[in-house]
């Protein structure tokens, strides 16, 4: 059964449609790719998968490990283990990084009938997180994203995906504004992420992420539909040539 | 003297009456329903804690207060003083030694209650805190579920030097009127911070008015939290009345139901307060479309070398906040009240009172848990 399938998908954000049929499988282990021009939809489709209330879906369907994906509140979505890495990170004043990832990994764990886990345990496996994104400790205690730079931003949404250890993650963007320093930190966390049970969704405009994080698929969107699919090559092929041409030939 | 002093308090009363929606003070507050109200006088029941070296507490009968009593708190300026002088029940004086530091914090408990027909009471506190002293004054109000009304003046005097942290928790029952003054009048190089944090009563009406003289730092911080049909008003006034004081005033109100706020901040600065350096800022979460704030700041500069600023705020909750919390599994209701206590956050850190700072996190958890949103 794949991880993740999506039929025919439409959606529209006050009432003009963005995603005009989207099929797309994606197994565990599997990473892909989704490239494609400004206001193609690939962000329209990060934020639908995660259950954004900005977007609604007119037709098709979505099938998360067997259950209907639709159905579900961007909470559960959470909980039954989809992470998305925004484009844009929310800054959370008077919320503290700590008491944020406790109860985002609590409620999860809370959902799947686990109990809260252990203070000691927690603060184990996030310092080891933080260790991976080259991160400063003291940024626990400050507030979710307030007075980030956008590559702590960034950086930080990684690490909360390390610290989560979801089932399906998507990158929204997250190679935008990065230098290529930060780029690689990034890169070397979602690596370090990649595992046989888990998939990921690589949304990028650029070929560049590419280079450090390789996937297994790329996928071009073009206006609202996956316009052509292949291999890691592809993303090569698209740098060569523009996206211009390849949506013209599709 | 306490009786002259009464007698002028119930001629004046006489003469101001309550005051209606045409006052400018009162615009947004009407007190009609303690006007028409027939209250039987009753005594609150108000206990002292905190009496330690350096700390006198008395009843105002037995204590030296002539040069002190009623002489701040202007039975001229507002009815509800004048009605307090020219009733209040046995006070309370507290003196803080000179040069004394004091640890623990003096508590003052006033609990009033109406037994089946409503009540009132002028429960009085004058606090003198002499030159170079620093303490904690912690006042707390509550009461049951019945109609009273409770009408608390507070006069405190800091001298040159002092450090003091009031605090006013109002925790009155849900058909409860609360009416208070909390006069300050603060020495040279005093440093000054009021924490009034109120989360009871149907009409509920604040005033804090603190007088700074050269030198004198003095911060006033507020949190409201309020819902079904409560009404809470806040006025505050500082005087800078001398050069080189500094005010930092944050007031925050959280608002649901169909509650409404007013938030009114004067600040005087007289015309030799040269070097004032004044800071006024409100913010409000407004949780339900059928609250309502009013806000208004009022500067009056009279010196030409000062740095006054003010800024109210009126906002919901960021709807991509929460959508950014529910994303990572947070539910959504904890995912408003995860917002929303952080919206008050800064308020709660600044109560240095740790088992009051605990007290005010189980009240607001309370209070977001009890709520609909």
């Amino acid at each position: 059964m794949p991880l993740l399938e999506i039929k025919n998908l439409h959606a529209t954000v006050a009432g003009r449609e963005i995603l005009k049929g989207i099929d797309l499988t994606i197994n565990a282990g599997e990473v892909h790719a989704i490239m494609g021009p400004n206001g193609s939809g690939k962000s329209t489709l990060a934020q639908v998968l995660s259950g954004r209330d900005l977007y609604q879906v007119t037709d098709g369907r979505v099938t998360y490990d067997g259950k209907d994906l639709l159905e579900l509140s961007p909470e559960d979505r959470a909980r039954e283990g989809i992470f998305m890495a925004f484009q844009y990170p929310v800054e959370i004043p008077g919320v503290s990084n700590l008491y944020f990832l406790k109860a985002a990994l609590n409620a999860a764990r809370k959902h799947r009938g686990q109990p809260d886990l252990d203070a000691m345990d927690f603060l184990a496996l996030v310092k080891d997180r933080m260790a991976l994104m080259e991160m400063d400790q003291n940024l626990l205690n400050r507030a979710v994203n307030a007075g980030f730079s956008g590559g702590e931003k960034k950086r930080n949404e990684i690490f909360q995906m390390a610290v989560l250890q979801p089932r399906l993650a998507i990158l929204d963007e997250t190679d935008s504004g990065l230098d290529i320093d930060a780029l690689k930190i990034v890169a070397n966390g979602v690596n370090a992420l990649r595992s046989p049970e888990r998939a990921m969704i690589v949304v990028t405009h650029y070929q560049r992420l590419l280079n450090y994080i390789v996937p297994d698929f790329v996928h071009v969107l073009a206006e609202g539909r996956i316009v052509k699919s292949g291999g890691k090559e592809l993303a090569l092929e698209l740098e060569e040539s523009g996206y211009a041409e390849m949506v013209e030939t599709a | 003297m306490i009786e002259r002093i009464r007698e002028e308090a119930r001629e004046r009363f006489a003469e101001l009456g309550y005051p209606t929606t045409h006052n400018e003070e009162w615009r947004f507050t009407s007190v009609a329903p303690i006007a028409r109200a027939e209250f039987a006088a009753a005594r609150a029941a108000v206990s002292a804690s905190g009496a330690q070296a350096g700390v006198k507490i008395a009843k105002l009968s037995e204590a030296p207060v002539e040069a002190y009593l009623a002489r701040y708190a202007r039975i001229d300026a507002n009815p509800f003083v004048a009605l307090n002088t020219a009733n209040f029940e046995d006070g309370i004086y507290v003196h803080i030694a000179r040069g004394a530091v004091v640890a623990e914090p003096i508590e003052i408990v006033i609990q009033s209650a109406a037994n089946g027909h409503p009540t009132v009471s002028h429960p009085r506190l004058l606090v003198v805190a002499e030159e170079g002293s620093q303490a904690t004054i912690v006042e707390t109000y509550k009461g049951n579920g019945g109609a009273y009304f409770t009408n608390p003046v507070t006069e405190l005097v800091a001298g040159d030097g002092a450090v003091i942290d009031h605090y006013k928790l109002q925790t009155e029952g849900a058909r409860a009127f609360h009416v208070s003054t909390l006069q300050v009048q603060l020495g040279r190089d005093t440093n000054f911070r009021s924490h009034s944090l109120a989360f009871g009563g149907a009409l509920v009406r604040n005033d804090v008015n603190a007088v700074l003289a050269e030198g004198s730092e003095c911060t006033l911080n507020g949190l409201y939290l309020i819902d079904g049909a409560q009404h809470i008003d806040n006025h505050t006034a500082i005087d800078h009345a001398k050069p080189h004081a500094a005010s930092h005033e944050l007031y925050k109100g959280i608002l649901e139901g169909h509650s409404t706020a007013v938030f009114n901040g004067k600040i005087f600065v007289r015309k030799d307060a040269q070097k004032t350096d004044a800071k006024q800022t409100n913010k409000n979460l407004v949780l339900s479309e059928n609250a309502v704030i009013n806000t208004k700041p009022e500067l009056q500069i009279l010196a030409d070398d000062v740095k006054c600023t003010h800024g109210a705020t009126i906002g919901q909750l960021d709807p991509e906040g929460i959508f950014y919390l529910q994303s990572r599994g947070i539910g959504l209701k904890d995912a408003r009240n995860l917002l929303i206590y952080a919206f008050a956050r800064d308020i709660v850190d600044r109560v240095k009172v740790a088992p009051l700072r605990e007290q005010l996190e189980r009240l607001l958890l309370e209070k977001l848990h009890g709520s609909r949103n």
